[in-house]
C-alpha cells in the first residue's frame, strides 16, 4: 500500500483522453518522479492528485482518504504540499514574513485559522521562521521584498514554505523549470539534503532527465495518458518503450 | 508604546496633532484678506475632514490590506446615518447610542453583502458590491419610504419632528444632537489679530473618534490578521495551499470596513441630523475608492490625506467664481482679464471636478504611490536615499520591532 494510491483515473477534455486508466501508488518515503514527453498528461494527473479536477471515474486516496473534490486548503491540512511551476510565494511581503505565514497557519502540530488572539505567540513564530531561514541559508535576506529575488531563491523558499508545515507529501511541478544550471543544482542538492534528513514522500513532475535521475527512486513513464512503465531509474534509461515514446517510432 | 514601534507612534502623534490643531492650520489667511476663502477652519468643513477620514481609512483596511475593491461602501455609510437618525427620532439627541447604533447595523449589514459578494474576486467582487448598493440605495430611495412603512422618509430624507417618541429627551437638554448635554454645534471662537479660529465640539468629537479609529488601523495593519490579510492581497493561491482559508480573513476586513464606513455615516447624522438616500449613491462609493487611491493605497496615513484633498476641492475650489476670478485678474488689462478667466473658469467653480480629474490622472501616472509616495519622494531629495531604500530602511527598523 503507497501512501497515494491512484486507482482506475480517466478523465477526458471533449473528445481528448487526457488520461486513460492510470493506475499509480506511491509508496511513503520514496522520491517517485513521473516523466512522460508533451502532450502525456502529467499535469491533468498532477491537477488531479491535488484535488483541482475532478477525474470522470477512479479514485484517489491519499493515507486511507479521498482528496476528491475538497479544497485546496483542506487537502494542505491532509498533508499534501504543493510546489507550483512558477514558484508561488508572497510576492509583496518580506522573505521573512513568507515563512511566518506557514508556520503560523500550521502551529503547535494542527492548522488554526485564529490570528487575532496570536499576538502573544508571534515571537516564537518568528524565531521558528528565522531558524528554518538559517537552514536555507537565507537568514541575510529576511527583510528583503521576496519578489526582488532569484528565481533559484524563491524556489529555495517556496520549497523552504512547504517543508515549515512538516506534510507527508511534497508534490513539485518541474522544480527547475526555466532555471540556470547552478540554481538547478542547487534545487537537487536543497532536494536531496531533504529527502536524506526527513521522513517525506516526495512525487516530482520533470521535464528536465538530470534532475530526475539524480533523484528519483522509481520513476513512471507517462505516455498519451497512460503510465507507460514503472521502474527504478536504471531501468528505465535503456527501456526500449521510453525511447520510443520520447523519440518516435523511428529511434 | 501603546503596542506601536517607533515610526508609527510617531505617525499617530502627527495625525494627532493635526486633528487637534486644524481649526489653526486650516486658516492660515487673515479674515477679510483676499487669501481668506483659501481659510477651511470652519466647523461644518473640518468635521467633513475628519469624517470622510475615518470613511477612507475603513476601506483602506479592505482595499490597501486585502486588495478587494469595493464599489458598494457608501451602502454601509448610509445605513450608519439612517441608524443614527433614527436613534435621535427614538431616543432622544445623545449622539452615543446613534453612533453605536450605526456601526452595529453596518456590520451586520456588511456580514450580508460581505457573505454573498465574497464568493467572487476582482472586477466580479467589485460589481456584486456596486450592485448591492444599487440596491440599497433604491431600497432607501424609494421602497422604504411608503406611507405604511416609511423607514428612511425618501427623498426629503430622514429627520426629526416633533412628534417623534423621543423617549430619554428631556427639556434641558439642548434641542439638538449633544454629547451628554454638550451641543454639537456649539463653537467657540477666538480672535488672535486679523485671525479668528472656530472651536467646534462636533468637530472635536468626531477628531478623537477619528484618532482612535486611526489608532486601530495601525495596530490591524502590524498584526498577525494584518499580515495575513496582505498575503491574501499578495497570493491567494499560496495561501489556499498553505492550508488556509482566505474567505474568513477577507470577510472579517470587509465587516470592519464596514463599520468604519458606519461609524462615519453615523458621526455624518450626529453633526447634522438629516439622513438622505444619496449618501448611498455609487457616486459616494467611487468617491471614497478616489480619495484612497489619491492619498496611497495600503499605507496608513494615505486615506486620510487623499479625503482632506478631495473635500477640500469640492468645499473651496467650487466657491471661486467669476467674479472671484475677475478681481484676481484685475490687474491685467481688460482684454487679457477676460480671456485669463475664460481660461481659468473651467477649472474653478463648478468645474471642480475637471481640476480634481487631471490631479488624479497625473498623480495615478506619476504617483502611482498617492500623495504618500509623493512624500517620499520629497524626503528622498533632502536625504538623497531612493524610495527602496528608504523602504529598506524601515522595514528592518520595522520588523524586529513587532
Amino acid at each position: 500500500m503507497g501512501i497515494l494510491e491512484v486507482k482506475n483515473v480517466n478523465k477526458r477534455f471533449g473528445g481528448l483522453q487526457a488520461l486513460g486508466n492510470v493506475n499509480l501508488s506511491i509508496r511513503e518515503n520514496t522520491v517517485h518522479a513521473i516523466i512522460g514527453p508533451n502532450g502525456a498528461g502529467k499535469s491533468t494527473l498532477l491537477n488531479v492528485l491535488i484535488g483541482k479536477l475532478i477525474p470522470d471515474t477512479g479514485s484517489v486516496m491519499f493515507d486511507g482518504q479521498s482528496v476528491l473534490g475538497r479544497q485546496s486548503y483542506e487537502i494542505c491540512q491532509m498533508g499534501i504540499s504543493r510546489v507550483f511551476q512558477t514558484p508561488e510565494i508572497f510576492g509583496d511581503l518580506t522573505v521573512l514574513e513568507n515563512m511566518m505565514i506557514p508556520i503560523f497557519a500550521r502551529r503547535d502540530g494542527a492548522f488554526q485559522m485564529n490570528v487575532i488572539g496570536a499576538a502573544t505567540n508571534e515571537k516564537t513564530i518568528i524565531e521558528q521562521a528565522e531558524h528554518v531561514l538559517e537552514s536555507l541559508n537565507m537568514a541575510d535576506k529576511r527583510y528583503f521584498h521576496s519578489a526582488s529575488m532569484s528565481r533559484g531563491d524563491k524556489r529555495r523558499l517556496e520549497i523552504g514554505m512547504c517543508l515549515s508545515q512538516n506534510p507527508r507529501l511534497l508534490l513539485l511541478d518541474e522544480p527547475t523549470a526555466g532555471m540556470a544550471r547552478a540554481d538547478t543544482n542547487n534545487t537537487i542538492d536543497l532536494l536531496k539534503q531533504i529527502k536524506d534528513e526527513r521522513d517525506i514522500t516526495i512525487a516530482i513532475i520533470e521535464h528536465d532527465m538530470h534532475v530526475v535521475f539524480s533523484l528519483a527512486e522509481r520513476i513512471t513513464v507517462l505516455a498519451q495518458g497512460s503510465p507507460l512503465v514503472e521502474d527504478t531509474p536504471d531501468k528505465i534509461k535503456g527501456h526500449p518503450k521510453v525511447r520510443e515514446a520520447y523519440l518516435g517510432e523511428s529511434a | 508604546m501603546l503596542g506601536l514601534n517607533k515610526r508609527d507612534f510617531t505617525l499617530l502623534l502627527i495625525v494627532i496633532a493635526l486633528a487637534g490643531l486644524a481649526p489653526f492650520l486650516l486658516n492660515p489667511f487673515p479674515e477679510g484678506s483676499a487669501m481668506a476663502q483659501f481659510n477651511a477652519g470652519y466647523p461644518d468643513l473640518m468635521q467633513k475632514f475628519v469624517i470622510y477620514g475615518i470613511f477612507a481609512i475603513g476601506f483602506n483596511i479592505l482595499f490597501g490590506l486585502t486588495g478587494y475593491l469595493s464599489f458598494g461602501h457608501a451602502a454601509f455609510l448610509g445605513v450608519g446615518s439612517y441608524s443614527c437618525v433614527w436613534m435621535f427620532k427614538l431616543l432622544g439627541y445623545n449622539v452615543m447610542p446613534g453612533i453605536l447604533l450605526s456601526i452595529l447595523t453596518s456590520g451586520i449589514f456588511a456580514y450580508l453583502i460581505g457573505v454573498v459578494s465574497l464568493r467572487r474576486s476582482g472586477i466580479y467582487f467589485s460589481i456584486l458590491t456596486l450592485a448591492f448598493a444599487q440596491m440599497s440605495f433604491a431600497l432607501a430611495y424609494s421602497v422604504l419610504s411608503n406611507p405604511k412603512f416609511n423607514l428612511t422618509n425618501g427623498e426629503t430624507g430622514l429627520q426629526v419632528y416633533s412628534n417623534d417618541p423621543q423617549w430619554l429627551h428631556s427639556a434641558d437638554k439642548p434641542d439638538l444632537p449633544h454629547l451628554f448635554g454638550l451641543s454639537m454645534r456649539a463653537t467657540h471662537e477666538m480672535q488672535l489679530g486679523a485671525w479668528e479660529f472656530q472651536f467646534n465640539v462636533g468637530y472635536y468629537l468626531c477628531a478623537v473618534i477619528m484618532v482612535a479609529a486611526f489608532y486601530l488601523s495601525i495596530r490591524i495593519f502590524r498584526s498577525p490578521f494584518g499580515m495575513m490579510l496582505r498575503a491574501v492581497k499578495s497570493n491567494n493561491t499560496r495561501m489556499y495551499y498553505t492550508g488556509l482559508n482566505a474567505r474568513p480573513y477577507t470577510l472579517a476586513a470587509f465587516v470592519i470596513s464596514g463599520m468604519y464606513a458606519g461609524l462615519a455615516g453615523g458621526l455624518l447624522s450626529a453633526v447634522d441630523p438629516l439622513a438622505g438616500a444619496e449618501r448611498m449613491q455609487w457616486t459616494a462609493s467611487g468617491e471614497v475608492v478616489l480619495m484612497t487611491i489619491l492619498g496611497g493605497t495600503g499605507t496608513l496615513i494615505g486615506p486620510v490625506l487623499g479625503s482632506g484633498l478631495i473635500k477640500y476641492f469640492e468645499n473651496i475650489f467650487s466657491k471661486i467664481n467669476d467674479s472671484v476670478l475677475h478681481s484676481w485678474f484685475s490687474f491685467l488689462p481688460d482684454g487679457m482679464e477676460d480671456f485669463m478667466v475664460t481660461i481659468v473658469h473651467p477649472f474653478v467653480g463648478k468645474g471642480w471636478h475637471l481640476t480634481l480629474g487631471a490631479l488624479f490622472v497625473l498623480i495615478v501616472i506619476f504617483l502611482p504611490g498617492g500623495l504618500v509616495q509623493g512624500g517620499q519622494k520629497i524626503r528622498g531629495l533632502f536625504t538623497g536615499r531612493t524610495e527602496a531604500e528608504q523602504a529598506a530602511a524601515d522595514a528592518n527598523q520595522s520588523t524586529p520591532a513587532e
